[in-house]
């Protein structure tokens, strides 16, 4: 225990001994885990002299190829820790009834139902949907890299690092126990005077400028480099898609960014936003906190909308249906994703005029997504359907995703609410459209573009098995949830009194276990694949018979993307291409112009990081010192004009021979 | 295809198993509740109108247009169809314009702050009568309830008469919650320094439970409390019970129960300080605080600049909020 | 720039494939759009901060009000070396199209120094409010208002900085066109800021006042 002197109190603000939860066996467990395991990897990286090709390979690339890849493995990652919140809570709640009180205390069960939708959300869902974005779109529009690469770079880590922070208050300091969205007065200072709120706040903070700065990217991206030829209406669904989601990003994250500030200001230096005394309001931070929440999660789920679009397109080999159509819907549901947002709180008494009419917006919505599933259908209905993975999740998705948004619509009559707010059936609801819309359409994606990025595709049994254990793993863990719902349970408990309910929680947790296994061979299929990339290797860039651009490169597509930019007719470029019996040009090619790496992204986001570690423990020297030292290093940067550099053309003509080589020997 | 069998038999399951427990949302004992329950069911089958079409479809095309049935048409260049796309927007429209004419009229009828008409479907409601005022208040984390015609009050335990109907003003000490009893009415947050109302009423005795349907801490999972639904003559032998009791309600025993616990046992007072509710609502239980409401009427009078004009401290109290209320949105 | 070997003029040749690409492409630059994107997310956080005082702004909690605390006259003066800056910025752009970077640089040292006397007065006016016991904790009111005016303050200050970076950037570097970008992204930052004021002034300080 430090003496209370003041300078340990500037050095270390609110930081004790006592911060590090020594006393908590399973989060001893936890920590001692990683430090292992994190050793190992470091042990590992430093034997096989990888820290240089890390470094200026990945750490410091601004290729949307490598950060979209990034991503989705900081996606993956996070999933393994928000899932093990999961599986954590199904098994308290499967057990602690009457005088069993469980093995989770409430302060600790508290904090995990915060941090599993926190990390499920932000370090989860957004990475991976994200990364997709990023490793797709330049390719579908025929472009060499997004708008902005080195803005790119920067907003990954500031992503990665805002994940850092979250686990970080694993090991010092505690999390929120607020519940993800954090609602004053409970977060307000008297509430939780804690760091766990701070942690909280900043690394969503952190991670929010990341993802604000990519809406902008890729908004450029789509409006200003796309190739010749590629009107609007031309270009693929998943791009539209993209172009959606960020907008949404750009007019919604401002507004977490706003009334997160806010929070932080009633908990710091003591204002009255949201206080109960002095003028404050409470339900102010509701509004506007699910003015944001709730487009957020049109975010999560368009560009899984496109890539089903794609998917169902190119698996049964015919063209989209209603093309037109899914534009103008997936648009008419960008818009109307603003108008629905107090649906979240009907229950807050705003009265019965209020409460109809965003409760009607909520119904309207489901019209263009009823459109989309239609469409898909008359997309599948005389074409060729070939079951390939990728396709299978796209099924799954389809007789999923609709009973989630069944329950979605029937939560949207405010009286029906009234009964089933916050109750177990609303929890039932979001997971069936997030698990079946968003889980499922990643790892459709994923089966789908795997072998574009890596060269060979993922192996199909351990994929399969992956399959099914996630999607009757789903219904078992959920649908029991729906009924604890309609029996009256209400969500966030850590102890029941009622053994009655204990089967469904008990039938939830086995379906909990089974969702693991899909996981656990996830992995497997991983590794299986990288062992025997060699029987599955793509040599010809089109695995698939894709019919967008991105499968016209190689697979994985060289650094530049595109020797010669495409020049674009029709929509389903690449289909309209290989019908006309286009042939790739094998001469002529010259030097390209491309962004150089930089290390300053990573920099100027890790002291990002430190002001926000320093204010969660009120550092405050520490705090100021690392401010300006961000400050400085933003316009250090900003001093560089030196920026891009051109690959010469003997290099673009070494690889583009390499690629003819390989594929007149698959020949 | 056996896992779809599995898919489409864990839901019938569900719904099988729903006939043998006790799912109170669609079979509750108050007539608010047993109009919303019915909502449910009817939305729902509106909507199964559209989903079970689309479930079956998917199947069947899946199966149908398989890559090994070359007996299928195949059409890969068929994109457009205007008359199927009218379909296709018009009929998901049909039913909203249903189900949205059903949320107005609903919304209205079933809005908590709206008095009832009616004792059941049967039974109407004279539109003079008296409803059985129950005061609530949130606390950390048990509940309170204040009957101020009958000047008694206890914690974490209601009971009220059957076929009565009930108005709760409810309200909260700091956190945010939300007042629920699932076999009587929908829910309704309670907040600090904020008053919200409900309308119920019961129609069959019982036992019920009641509870918090809002996080608001360490303590939520104990914040619960028994409903008991009597008859007219056992809720007055309740009521004289409760009388007998030596306990009074006044404001320092009210500071000693606003202090954080949970799992409190059942605590009844045979006397309640009659101002002790607006008191906990305008935020002035400490004698020295200025309430909430003649501070928000000093305000709103320096913001009109307007020092001169009375006006009745409640009312405009509940005017303000209701405006509030609405500015939020 | 690079070589274009003669064979592959697509539009000339025979070869049907030759319609689906182009030898030489350079996508337009992005930045002045990107900028106009950030800018209008930056707009929706004042839009927030408006709301929120539009929602606290008469909870007094029995401490001051607008009426007692405003100092118009010192507000029309902070008004004023605002929109003065704005005009001066102005005049800086004009001389950046003639090419005149001495003259680009005087005009932006004026608006600079323009700003930063808005922020001291501003500073001046929060910390006389404070010494009055009118700090942003006393009420939601006044929270709402510190929030708003002191966010518009901080995007002042760091347009001051960008300002004097860019000055140097320009002296090392010239009038180039990654320069001339840079001059026309800060030069909207500017004027954004100058809206926003006018925004502050009306809702915030003449309607507080009015009665």
């Amino acid at each position: 225990m430090f003496e209370d002197t003041s300078t340990t109190q500037l050095i270390f603000g609110r930081m004790s001994w006592e911060s590090i939860p020594l006393h908590d066996p399973i989060l001893l467990a936890t920590f001692i885990s990683v430090a292992i395991g994190g050793t190992a990897i470091l042990a590992l990286i430093t034997r096989f002299k990888l820290w240089g090709t890390i470094w200026r390979d990945w750490i410091t690339s601004i290729d949307h190829k490598k950060i979209g890849i990034m991503y989705i493995i900081l996606g993956l990652v996070m999933l393994l820790r928000g899932f093990a919140d999961a599986l954590m809570m199904r098994a308290q709640q499967a057990i602690a009834f009457g005088d069993v009180a469980g093995y989770l205390p409430p302060h600790h069960y508290d904090q995990i139902f915060t941090a599993h939708g926190v990390i499920m959300i932000f370090f989860v869902a957004m990475p991976l949907v994200t990364g997709l974005m990023n490793y797709i779109v330049p390719l579908q529009i025929g472009a060499r890299d997004v708008a902005f690469p080195f803005l790119n770079n920067f907003s990954f880590w500031m992503t990665t690092f805002g994940a850092g922070l979250t686990m970080v208050s694993l090991f010092v300091g505690e999390y929120a126990t607020t519940g993800w969205l954090a609602y004053p007065p409970l977060s307000g200072i008297l509430g939780s005077p804690g760091v766990g709120v701070d942690y909280y706040i900043w690394s969503l903070q952190i991670a929010g400028i990341g993802t604000l700065l990519s809406g902008v990217n890729l908004i450029v991206t789509i409006v200003k480099m796309r190739a010749p030829g590629m009107e609007m209406m031309k270009m693929p669904v998943f791009t539209w898609t993209a172009l959606c989601t960020n907008v949404l990003i750009v007019a919604a994250f401002p507004v977490l960014t706003a009334v997160l500030a806010m929070l932080s200001m009633d908990r710091m230096p003591g204002t009255n936003f949201f206080t109960n005394d002095l003028g404050g309001n409470a339900m102010m931070y509701v509004n506007l906190i699910w003015i944001w929440g709730h487009p957020e999660v049109y975010i999560l789920i368009l560009p899984l909308f496109g890539v089903f679009s794609e998917v169902v397109s190119t698996f049964s080999g015919k063209r989209l249906f209603g093309y037109t159509s899914m534009v103008y819907a997936t648009v008419v549901i960008t818009i109307l994703s603003y108008l629905v947002w107090l649906h979240h709180f009907f229950t807050m008494g705003s009265g019965a005029s209020v409460n109809s009419f965003f409760g009607i917006t909520t119904m309207i919505i489901s019209i263009p997504t009823g459109a989309k599933i239609f469409n898909w259908l008359f997309t599948m209905y005389r074409g060729r359907i070939r079951f390939e993975l990728p396709m299978m999740w796209t099924i799954a998705f389809m007789i999923t995703f609709v009973i989630g948004g069944m329950t979605g619509v029937l939560l949207a009559v405010p009286p029906a609410d009234f009964v089933l707010h916050n109750s177990l059936f609303l929890i039932a609801h979001f997971h069936n459209v997030i698990i079946g819309g968003v889980v499922f359409g990643f790892f459709a994606a994923l089966n789908y573009w795997y072998p574009k990025a890596f060269g060979y595709k993922l192996d199909e049994f351990w994929g399969k098995l992956s399959f099914w254990c996630w999607v009757i793993g789903f219904y078992v863990a959920f649908m029991p949830l729906y009924v604890l719902g309609l029996m009256g349970v209400t969500r966030r408990m850590s102890q029941f009194q009622d053994p009655s309910l204990q089967i469904w929680f008990v039938i939830a947790a086995i379906g909990a276990v089974l969702i693991l296994f899909g996981i656990i061979f996830l992995i497997v299929q991983l590794y299986v694949s990288f062992r025997r990339r060699h029987a599955l290797r793509d040599v010809t860039g089109d695995p698939w018979n894709g019919r967008t651009l991105e499968w016209s490169t190689s697979s994985p597509p060289p650094v530049y993307n595109f020797a010669f930019t495409p020049r674009v007719h029709d929509n389903d470029t690449w289909a309209d291409m290989k019908k006309q019996g286009y042939q790739r040009p094998r001469s002529g090619f010259t030097a390209i112009h491309m962004p150089k790496n930089t290390g300053a992204g990573f920099i100027i986001a890790l002291l990002s990081t430190v002001v926000g570690f320093a204010l969660i423990w009120h550092m405050w020297p520490l705090a100021i010192l690392a401010f300006v030292a961000t400050m400085a290093a933003i316009i250090i940067h900003t001093f560089n004009y030196e920026r891009d550099y051109y690959i010469p053309a003997e290099e673009v003509i070494r690889t583009e021979n390499a690629r003819t080589a390989m594929l007149e020997q698959h020949v | 295809m056996v896992p779809l069998f599995i898919r489409c038999g864990l839901i019938f399951l569900s719904f099988a198993l729903l006939a043998g427990c006790n799912t109170v949302v669609l079979n509750p004992a108050g007539d608010i509740a047993a109009q919303q329950g019915n909502l449910i069911v009817v939305s729902t089958a509106l909507m199964l109108l559209i989903i079970v079409p689309v479930i079956v479809l998917t199947i069947f095309f899946a199966w149908k247009y398989r890559q090994s049935n070359t007996a299928a048409k195949y059409d890969p260049d068929w994109d457009h169809s205007t008359k199927l796309e009218l379909v296709i927007w018009g009929a998901p429209l049909l039913i909203i314009i249903v189900l949205g004419l059903i949320t107005w009229i609903t919304t209205h009828t079933l809005d908590p702050y709206r008095p009832l008409s009616r004792i059941d479907a049967e039974r109407p409601l004279p539109a003079d009568h008296k409803p059985l005022v129950i005061e609530v208040v949130a606390l950390d984390w048990k509940w309170l309830f204040i009957y101020p015609e009958q000047g008694i009050a206890t914690v974490n335990e209601l009971a009220t008469p059957v076929d009565t109907p009930i108005q709760f003003k409810i309200t909260a000490s700091t956190y945010m919650n939300s007042f629920y009893i699932p076999a009587l009415a929908g829910q309704i947050y309670a907040m600090a320094g904020m008053e919200t109302k409900l309308h119920a009423v019961l129609n069959k005795p019982g036992t019920y439970e009641g509870f918090s349907a809002n996080f608001s801490g360490d303590g939520f999972s104990h914040m619960r409390f028994k409903y008991h639904g009597l008859s007219s003559s056992d809720f007055e032998t309740w009521v004289n019970d409760v009388k007998t009791q030596r306990d009074a309600l006044d404001r320092p025993s009210y500071v000693a129960l606003e202090k954080p616990s949970a799992r409190e046992p059942v605590r009844r007072y045979g006397s309640v300080d009659p101002t002790l509710y607006h008191a906990i609502l305008n935020r002035c239980v400490d004698e020295h605080a200025t309430c909430m409401d003649k501070m928000m009427k000093h305000d709103h009078h320096r913001a009109s600049g307007n020092n001169s004009v009375e006006h009745d401290a409640m009312k405009h109290n509940d005017m303000e909020h209701h405006e509030h209320h609405e500015h939020h949105e | 720039m690079s070589e274009i070997n003669a064979t592959s003029d697509g539009v000339m040749s025979a070869d049907p494939s030759a319609r689906y690409y182009v030898n030489e492409h350079h996508p337009e630059n992005g930045t002045l759009l990107g900028f106009w994107l950030y800018l209008m997310s930056d707009c929706l956080i004042f839009a927030c901060l408006f709301a929120t005082y539009a929602v606290l702004g008469h909870s007094y909690a029995g401490g001051p009000t607008g009426v007692e605390l405003f100092d118009l006259p010192l507000v029309a003066v902070n008004t004023a070396l605002l929109l003065l800056s704005s005009i001066t910025y102005g005049f800086a752009m004009l001389e950046m199209q003639r090419k005149g970077l001495r003259n680009t640089l005087i005009w932006l040292g004026i608006t600079g120094l323009l700003g930063a006397g808005f922020i001291g007065i501003e500073l001046y006016e929060f910390s006389h409010l404070i010494h009055q016991g009118a700090g942003p904790q006393r009420s939601g009111f006044l929270t709402a208002f510190f929030a708003l005016v002191a966010t518009h303050g901080l995007h002042v200050t760091f347009g001051i900085i960008w300002l004097v970076t860019l000055m140097f950037q320009l002296r090392k570097h010239g009038l180039t066109p990654e320069n001339n970008r840079r001059l026309m992204c800060l030069s909207m930052f500017w004027h954004f800021l100058d809206v926003v004021w006018i925004g502050v002034f009306t809702f915030v300080y003449l309607m507080g006042v009015l009665t």
